[in-house]
């Protein structure tokens, strides 16, 4: 792919002095160690020269999460038809609880479980170990909740502390209930952020589901499985039908409405679409090395990019889903248009900053660029090296680059290239509405969504246009 | 087929009509005695933990950053949490422990956190809370500070008060309660001068998620003329300005005035259980009278604050008190048909409890079932004893450490009309098919509600407007075409 247009007014001297300039304002040990994590883009590098996944700096206000939020709020969380426990202190379960918008169909407390489950731990719990309570917890929830197609044991920071041993209940449970009981040792304190949670869970799905169950239907030619998408405000439900129109048949996803025994089975497709390469390319990683299975990463973010993944997915396959990729361009290319004819005119030449997690700060720049939108700066929350190879290459020469950017650093960023949309967090949010800075959501939507697929793009279009264009941004400053 | 496949299961499936079954099984009085005989599992609990209590005191006073000793996980959960319920920043530093942190303890990240807050956010004050991790391995904050303060990573007369507040403990309001007696301790300390009375009235409104209210609070105060020092203080924190400018720290209580509180002339809390040590101290260690009093929900209880203040400051109640409290029953006696009778279900903290089913009572509705997901005995004995006291208490049942899962079986097998509670009650309210009145913390989805307050004269005029135009729009949009009238 071509190289970016550089964008006016950007050039290295610039963000190279602005990250210096607020290097200069911390500790020097501070500053010493957020420095590798901050580089002026070069597109055509072979490797971005960003550092990334290391601990967080103490004191800085960072914006991760921890193993535990990784593993309950993103992996597990999203599967619908198990009953997801919480094992430790009441807070952690509670704060998760239907925070990160995973819609799931099924009938809730019957067939789905968008609850909070715990156990509530008490001091004693600490000082005489949870184990027996946890066994008598999940015969309790089994009895009450009867249709489960498992149950999952995620431990939070005390449980690993006091040493429980959450796996061997579940294992004996497991006979006990003849379903499936996953222990996911997923401790808050394990690891630098979110990241190291979804490598856990990945580990208990490779250890504890994959291989345990077998579709009804016979294997197929088409069977793909959806992995990394967790159908945050919809994003699976507006993914699939595009993906059923070209012909392939969705066995599985991992895991935004997930069905763990189809989860369990996805060891006989023919093909791994991964969405969120950040939190399960390690699962496709496996799945290949044992089953064969080949995998492709794929970005449904505006029509551009939905295109060219539509393409390469096709080049997977036979002339028949070609040809049907190319009948579903044609459909939807004449209703993207009237959506860029729509917006274009009124976002072209804004800019925007990024800062999210997994997946978001890369794959979403194509959606801005298809309505005229520049990002001047993109980061990631919990990323490693290779998210950062595959970021570069999507963004301008001389732009900004940050990793696990602080509040600080990231207002001293924002400061400087006064960008026209901030994308980021929750946390964020109101920090930067306050000074009069159009924000979205990009974790969450903004309590909106989908933007997947053609669907999606509707939807983001709209939502980008009425953050900068609100007229209320027009009146934030007082005439008197 | 390798091996794998062969031991693989085929899927499991459910019939349509076991579904059907297992739906209207847990609506069942079996099912809730089943459900009632839970010992060790916790279902959607409405309670959160003690750290984030302490982070919402942090927030109350002035140039105050709240610091966590602990894992990064909590931070963020906390701050989320808070940014959510009030749609506004809600800054906190941690010293982000990890692995090793859980090995050799945390005290390496507590001084390099310092260090970094200090330097960075350029704060006023450190109010240092724990979360489970240092709880569990034993890290001793106290010697940490001290240390840190020798190394000279803690600027010389920068106060750090700090509490102790595993999540395995308690409840957030514990943790409000904790790290609200040592911010007044520390800053208290040494400043008592016999003799010396401000004059001041030092006002505790206790764990509140509404911003309105302590404003509200504020206001009477200065109507009566009754100079107060608020602790803690959220209301600027979490309803600032949006004019351009992001401030990192809008409001929060002086640190001079809460050091000065301990001259002050009286003290009222008006929440009981959240702030219980907190009231123990003062009324150790403050100057003049203290008190605690219910929050004044409803009609009856604010007259009883305004009287206390009255009372204690020798100040009559304005006209323009009066007026308000007038123009509040007019609307309570002209409403009151719409809520008569009406069941509710009422979920939350023990002082909102009481200060709700005291509104219901008070305007003929009937409180049906209290669900508090941490309370003790003697929160019991109290909210039953406030039941005795009116023909409209009777047959309430009272659930302590019960949750919402619970709630749902009552709600299935003695049905109400509504629920009061926070967001986390709407699946209970869904399968109730009844309307949930968002009250409490957090509300997660609505706007604005903390913007209105639910306390004193104006908040009783809030909360019935609330809750009987809903059901007038219930009756508007379910009732048939020849009952569809223009008048309610």
């Amino acid at each position: 792919m071509s190289e970016r247009k550089p964008i006016k007014g950007m050039s290295k001297a610039r963000t190279e002095k602005l990250i210096k300039k607020t290097l200069a304002e911390m500790p020097e040990k501070a500053a010493k160690k957020r420095a590798p994590h901050f580089v002026a883009n070069e597109p055509s590098a072979s490797t971005c020269a960003v550092r990334s996944n290391k601990k967080v700096v103490p004191g800085v206000m960072s914006q991760r999460g921890c193993a535990y939020a990784g593993a309950k709020g993103v992996v597990w969380g999203p599967i619908r038809d198990v009953v997801h426990v919480s094992h430790g202190p009441v807070g952690c379960g509670m704060y998760s609880w239907g925070t990160r918008r995973n819609l799931m169909q099924g009938k809730p407390g019957v067939t789905s479980f968008p609850y909070n489950f715990t156990s509530d731990f008490q001091e004693r719990d600490i000082v005489y170990g949870g184990d027996k309570k946890l066994m008598k917890l999940l015969r309790e929830a089994n009895e009450l909740f009867p249709l489960n197609k498992g149950l999952s044991v995620l431990s939070e920071c005390p449980v690993g502390l006091i040493g429980d041993d959450i796996n061997a209940v579940a294992r004996e449970m497991e006979k006990e209930f003849g379903k499936l009981v996953i222990p996911c040792n997923c401790e808050g304190f394990r690891g630098v952020s979110q990241s190291l949670g979804h490598h856990i869970s990945n580990d208990s799905i490779r250890d504890f589901v994959i291989g345990k169950h077998k579709y009804d239907e016979e294997p197929g030619p088409y069977d793909v499985a959806l992995i990394g998408d967790y159908n945050i405000g919809g994003d699976v439900w507006a993914a699939k039908p595009i993906l059923e129109e070209i012909g392939l048949n969705i066995k599985s996803v991992w895991t935004g409405d997930g069905e763990i025994e189809k989860i369990a089975a996805t060891n006989s497709v023919k093909l791994n679409l991964i969405h969120c390469y950040r939190s399960m390319n390690y699962m496709c990683k496996v799945m290949e090395e044992k089953w064969n299975i080949p995998w492709l990463e794929y970005n449904f973010f505006g029509p551009t990019k939905i295109e060219s993944s539509l393409r390469a997915i096709g080049e997977l396959f036979d002339d028949k889903i070609k040809k049907n990729v190319e009948k579903v361009i044609r459909k939807y290319r004449k209703e993207m248009d009237e959506v860029i004819a729509r917006y274009k005119p009124r976002l072209e030449g804004k800019t925007a900053m990024l800062f999210v997690g997994g997946l978001r700060p890369r794959h979403t720049i194509g959606a801005y660029e298809d309505l005229g939108i520049q990002i001047t700066g993109a980061g990631y929350e919990f990323a490693h090296q290779d998210d950062y190879d595959r970021t570069g290459p999507e963004m301008a020469r001389d732009t900004i680059i940050y990793d696990d950017v602080s509040e600080f650093e990231l207002e001293k960023f924002v400061d400087e290239f006064k960008p026209d949309l901030i994308g980021s967090g929750i946390k964020e949010k109101y920090v930067f509405q306050k000074a009069g800075i159009p924000f979205r959501q990009m974790h969450s939507w903004d309590y909106s969504g989908p933007y997947h697929g053609y669907e999606g793009f509707k939807i983001f279009a709209r939502d980008i246009d009425m953050a900068i264009n609100s007229p209320t941004w027009d009146l934030v400053k007082s005439p008197f | 087929m390798n091996a794998e496949a062969a031991v693989a299961k085929p899927m499991t499936t459910h019939s349509p009509e076991e579904i059907e079954r297992v739906a209207e099984w847990i609506n069942t009085e079996e099912y809730k005695e089943k459900n009632f005989a839970r010992e060790a599992l916790v279902v959607n609990p409405a309670h959160m933990c003690q750290p984030l209590g302490a982070q919402m005191v942090a927030h109350g006073f002035e140039k105050t950053m709240p610091f966590i000793h602990g894992s990064q996980g909590c931070v963020s959960y906390f701050r989320s949490t808070f940014t959510r319920h009030f749609r506004e920043p809600a800054s906190a530093a941690a010293d982000a422990m990890t692995e090793d942190g859980a090995v050799f303890g945390g005290q390496a990240n507590f001084f390099e956190g310092v260090e970094n807050t200090i330097a960075l956010y350029k704060p006023k004050m450190l109010a240092i809370y724990t979360t489970c991790m240092p709880e569990v391995i034993g890290d001793d904050l106290n010697a940490y500070v001290k240390n840190a303060r020798a190394r000279d990573l803690i600027p010389e007369g920068l106060p750090t008060p700090y509490a102790n507040t595993p999540s395995f403990n308690g409840s957030h309001i514990h943790g409000y309660d904790a790290m609200l007696k040592n911010i007044l301790q520390y800053l208290t300390e040494g400043k008592k001068v016999a003799g010396k009375c401000t004059g001041k009235l030092n006002l505790i409104p206790g764990f509140d998620g509404n911003t309105a209210n302590l404003r509200e609070y504020k206001r009477y105060c200065e109507l009566m003329e009754i100079p107060c020092t608020m602790l803690a203080d959220i209301s600027e924190t979490f309803d600032s300005v949006c004019d351009g400018t992001y401030r990192p720290y809008p409001g929060g209580t002086k640190l001079e005035d809460t050091a000065e509180s301990i001259n002050g002339k009286a003290t009222i809390s008006l929440q009981k259980y959240s702030t219980s040590t907190t009231m123990k101290f003062i009324s150790a260690e403050f100057a003049g009278e203290s008190l605690t009093m219910p929050m004044p929900f409803g009609i009856k209880a604010t007259d009883a604050f305004l009287l206390k203040l009255s009372e204690l400051f020798d100040k009559p109640v304005p006209e323009a008190l009066k007026a308000e409290r007038g123009r509040a029953v007019d609307a309570i006696t002209d409403g009151h048909q719409y809520i008569h009778g009406k069941k509710f279900a009422v979920v939350g903290d023990p002082d909102y409890l009481l200060g709700i089913v005291t509104f219901l009572l008070e305007t003929g509705a009937i409180p049906k079932h209290i669900v508090c997901s941490r309370a003790t005995k003697k929160f019991q004995q109290e909210i039953q004893a406030l039941l005795d006291s009116s023909p409209f208490g009777e047959g309430c049942g009272i659930y302590i450490n019960k949750d919402l899962w619970h709630l749902r079986s009552l709600l299935m097998t003695d049905p109400c009309d509504a629920i009061i509670g926070d967001t986390h009650a709407k699946w209970a309210a869904r399968d109730a098919k009844i309307p949930l009145f968002r009250v409490g913390m957090p509300i997660l989805d609505r706007i604005n509600l903390h913007r209105t307050p639910i306390i004193g004269y104006n908040g009783a005029i809030n909360l019935l407007t609330q809750i009987a135009n809903k059901f007038l729009d219930i009756k508007d949009e379910t009732c048939e075409d020849p009952w569809f009238e223009m008048m309610r």
